[in-house]
């Protein structure tokens, strides 16, 4: 009973700085519509600060105080971030924001590493609050129970703020539409920047305020990030309240998991949150959101065409030249090429849904890895030859998506965005933790192709002919009927559904389609390298993706190819580099605000200016 | 001869709001019929229940005597009903010919077909329909760039390709020029008397209804309160009452003060 009580008192102390952290993304949610992903930077933001400050300001005062003061810093911070990256953005389409906050995250960390350096710190302990109290014979820390005490007045104040005061009431107008507020004559810029400044500000506070338990390390962005998705997602995008209830349930189940079923926690976590998504698909105190009620945003794509003549020979000629490169080039070339072909053929899958679907998953790395890991597990538990092997990849994995997509086809926009996300999540925590089978964090090894594939050379022109062929699949897709009516649910979904079309179901099936594409690249991976591990199938890898076709152009259909040949080209000599994260997210940020057509929109725009394309006709 | 819509008791509420309340008619085949009103009448409600847009709270819709009351959309489109809406909704990222090419596929089931190129399937009947409402010679154009009364026209097009028996028409003319109102309902009068399909109509534009609708209902607060032809109506005294008030209001008020 005592280790009970005792466990369930550290849950709720570690609510505190998620609560925190939590309530800042959702409030800025709520008002600007932005999911920031950078909010974990803000966190870790404010752990090294208030670090930096409590060396500095002596007792008792002197931390609290760097707490408080850590706070405003970060806050300060957001509001640069705000004016700098977000302001130009806050018309363009969600994917854009994401990846321009995504951005952040990367000039963050490399920032950070410049200032404070790359080992990791220990927090003070509290002036006064050092030791233990015993509670029915266990000991807790005494800061625990002071942020026990502490949250519920940060959770009133919010409150208070925001449903007694005036700015507090025009942040709920905001929060229901915005436009109204506008019109009614409240500076909508100085409002987003305020609510920013508020929501960094609380996220520099948890940063600050967990030192004592936690410390500052430089992997504590992407670490509280998903914990946080997760509690915001359960608890509604945009409630305060629902986020309270939701870091309360999630850290009380986390200490539970570690203490009693340690080899799931994790697993149990996105379990939860699966549950809850699947009755309540906006969050327990969440509302629904009308998708689109102001219409579509950004420029509208163009009608497409197969590519003519000049292109196919173009493709042609390009074809030739990489079935050349063995009897010129070295080993590494092809191995090199190979990996480039399996990452184009996954981004293509991602672009395909993305695109001309219009769904944005933040998850499609599940379908990676989940087609790696069929073939994986074939391989070592049944002996399975490597030809059938590999065509379980895809069938795998197209099954994965048709289960995943019978969940998030229901939603839309940021709310589909973050289901596929949890699931993935899922999955990548089963795998992980699921040691006996999945082998865990050691993968599983000695996944090699049969004799006839198993040189380079011979698997290069495999993957080279299986590549290129899927790719090309995808691309006939977007011009067949199926994919006309997928744009067509995309354009106007309430058009379609009154021409005879079953949009959901066009939709899951694309879903499905995608994800089968993303298991084939998945099954040449784990064939090329030898083996998996679970990194396959995490956030970082979706991101990946996302970055590259966002790279390579939305708004066009081989934006996800050429953008995955520019970023695997230059990631080997980008990586040597020591700050190269600041670079990449320097130019992510730089490409969402200056270039936001990408490399293949720009290119095509720059050669209808100088003459070479043929102009469209356009609006002016 | 059955009619081709029949209405039944059709009601809707939205909370406490009984937004229709209530309401037979029958659409004749051939017919050219107005449902009009004032705002906040009921008339979109309505339309949204035929469609299957929205779930009648109670009440009864038959096609050609087959119930159809509570279906999705798409299904009653594929029973032979087309619709335009009060706002288009194109597919933007399409030509004007692929935007009816769209429709004539899932007219003919092909939707997951994934072998042939789609912009190369049914153009000439997308060109024949086009030709009918006057936009064959811009087929080609982006839906984006078009102007909105030929959206119009487009929607109208688009409407047509399943060769439906009934066509509902929420406010076909809003947003446009006064002389594009006349020209698009001339065509649809046109539409009407060559193909025999029966057309309902929403509109705010009384020169539209009465120079073309054979008949017209009337509808206020949710009812139905009046259905006959174009003099009938302008007889009618409660219409009138509601159209250019009654002064009951104003008496009403008065006692109280």
């Amino acid at each position: 009973m005592g280790l009970f009580v005792a466990q369930l008192l550290t849950g709720l102390a570690n609510a505190a700085a998620l609560f925190l952290v939590a309530s800042g993304l959702s409030l800025i949610f709520g008002v600007t519509r932005i999911v920031n992903f950078a909010h974990g930077s803000l966190y870790m933001l404010g752990a090294y600060v208030g670090l930096t400050l409590m060396n500095t300001l002596p007792g008792a005062f002197g931390f609290w105080g760097s707490i408080v003061l850590a706070g405003l810093v970060v806050g300060l911070i957001g509001i640069l971030i705000e004016i700098c990256v977000l302001r130009p953005i806050y018309r363009a389409p969600e994917l854009f924001q994401l990846v321009a906050t995504f951005g952040v995250i990367l000039v963050i960390q490399d920032l950070a590493l410049m200032i404070w350096g790359a080992e990791d710190r220990l927090g003070p302990r509290a002036p006064g609050l050092k030791s233990v109290v015993r509670i029915l014979g266990e000991p807790v820390p005494q800061y625990d129970l002071a942020l026990i005490a502490i949250t519920p007045f940060i959770l009133f104040a919010l409150w208070w703020f925001i449903t007694r005061t005036r700015i507090g009431i025009l942040v709920r107008a905001a929060t229901q539409d915005r436009e109204m507020v506008g019109a009614l004559g409240v500076n909508q810029s100085w409002l987003f920047t305020g609510v920013f400044f508020l929501g960094a500000a609380l996220a520099g506070l948890g940063g600050a305020i967990q030192l004592p338990k936690g410390g500052a390390d430089l992997l504590m962005d992407l670490n509280i990030i998903s914990a946080v998705f997760v509690v915001v997602v359960i608890g509604g995008m945009g409630s305060i309240p629902g986020a309270f209830i939701a870091s309360v349930l999630i850290s009380v189940l986390n200490v539970f998991g570690v203490a009693y079923i340690p080899q799931s926690t994790l697993v149990l976590i996105y379990v939860v949150m699966a549950v809850v998504l699947t009755v309540r698909p906006y969050g327990l105190l969440g509302r629904e959101e009308k998708a689109g009620e102001h219409g579509q945003v950004g420029e509208v794509e163009r009608p497409i065409r197969p590519v003519g003549t000049r292109g196919r020979a173009f493709v042609f000629v390009l074809l030739v030249v990489l079935a050349c490169v063995p009897f010129v080039g070295s080993s590494f070339l092809q191995v090199l090429i190979t990996d480039i072909l399996i990452f184009c053929l996954f981004a293509a899958s991602l672009q395909f849904i993305l695109s001309s679907g219009g769904l944005v998953s933040f998850g499609h790395a599940v379908f990676f890895g989940g087609g790696a890991y069929a073939a994986a597990l074939l391989v070592t538990y049944a002996d399975t030859p490597m030809e059938l092997a590999l065509l379980c990849a895809p069938l795998g994995a197209g099954l994965l998506a048709l289960g995943i997509g019978w969940f998030c086809i229901r939603l839309s926009g940021v709310y589909f965005a973050m289901l596929t996300l949890a699931f993935s999540q899922l999955v990548w925590s089963l795998v992980y933790q699921w040691g006996a089978v999945t082998g865990g964090d050691d993968g599983l090894v000695n996944i090699w192709p049969s004799a006839w594939l198993s040189g380079t050379t011979a698997y290069y022109y495999f993957t080279l002919a299986v590549g290129v062929g899927g790719i090309l699949v995808l691309r006939h897709i977007i011009h067949s009927p199926f994919g006309y009516t997928l744009r067509a649910t995309r354009d106007s979904a309430r058009q379609a559904e009154a021409t005879g079309i079953d949009v959901k179901r066009v939709q899951w099936l694309a879903f499905a389609l995608a994800g089968t594409m993303a298991g084939l690249a998945g099954g040449l991976f784990v064939f090329s390298k030898g083996s998996i591990f679970p990194n396959e199938l995490e956030i970082g890898k979706s991101f990946d993706a996302l970055i590259v076709v966002f790279l390579g152009g939305v708004k066009t259909l081989s934006g996800g190819v050429v953008g995955a040949v520019f970023m695997e080209s230059i990631k080997d000599w980008l990586t040597r580099l020591e700050y190269w994260r600041l670079i990449l997210g320097l130019v992510i940020i730089g490409v969402v605000i200056i270039a936001p057509d990408g490399i293949v929109g720009s290119l095509r725009k720059l050669g209808e200016r100088i003459g070479l394309l043929k102009e469209q006709e356009s609006m002016r | 001869m059955t009619a081709v819509l029949k209405v039944e008791g059709l009601s809707k509420s939205f909370g406490g709001v009984k937004a229709v309340n209530g309401v037979d008619f029958e659409v004749a085949p051939g017919e050219l019929k107005a449902l009009i009103g004032p705002n906040g009448a009921g008339k979109s409600t309505c339309f949204n229940m035929l469609m299957g847009q929205l779930m009648p709270s109670a009440g009864k819709v038959y096609l050609k005597g087959e119930q159809i009351t509570g279906l999705p959309p798409r299904v009653i489109w594929r029973k032979g009903v087309g619709r335009t809406f009060q706002i288009t909704g194109t597919y933007q990222s399409m030509t004007v010919a692929e935007n009816v090419q769209m429709a004539l596929m899932s007219h003919h089931r092909k939707l997951f077909s994934l072998l042939p190129y789609a912009y190369r399937l049914f153009r000439e009947e997308a060109l024949a329909l086009l030709d009918v409402v006057g936009m064959a010679d811009q087929a080609d154009r982006s839906c984006a760039i078009l102007a909105y009364g030929d959206l119009k026209r487009l929607e109208l097009a688009i409407a047509l390709s399943n060769d439906p028996m009934l066509l509902l028409m929420d406010e076909p003319t809003a947003g446009m020029a006064p002389k594009e109102r006349i020209n698009l309902m001339q065509l649809t009068s046109d539409i009407v008397r060559d193909r025999g399909i029966s057309v309902l109509f929403t509109e705010h534009d009384m020169d539209v209804v009465f120079a073309h609708a054979h008949h017209i209902m009337v509808l206020n607060r949710g009812e139905l309160i009046a259905d006959g032809t174009a003099s009938e109506v302008r007889a009618n005294a409660r219409v009138q009452e509601v159209y250019l008030g009654g002064g009951t209001l104003y008496a009403a008020e008065g006692s109280h003060a």
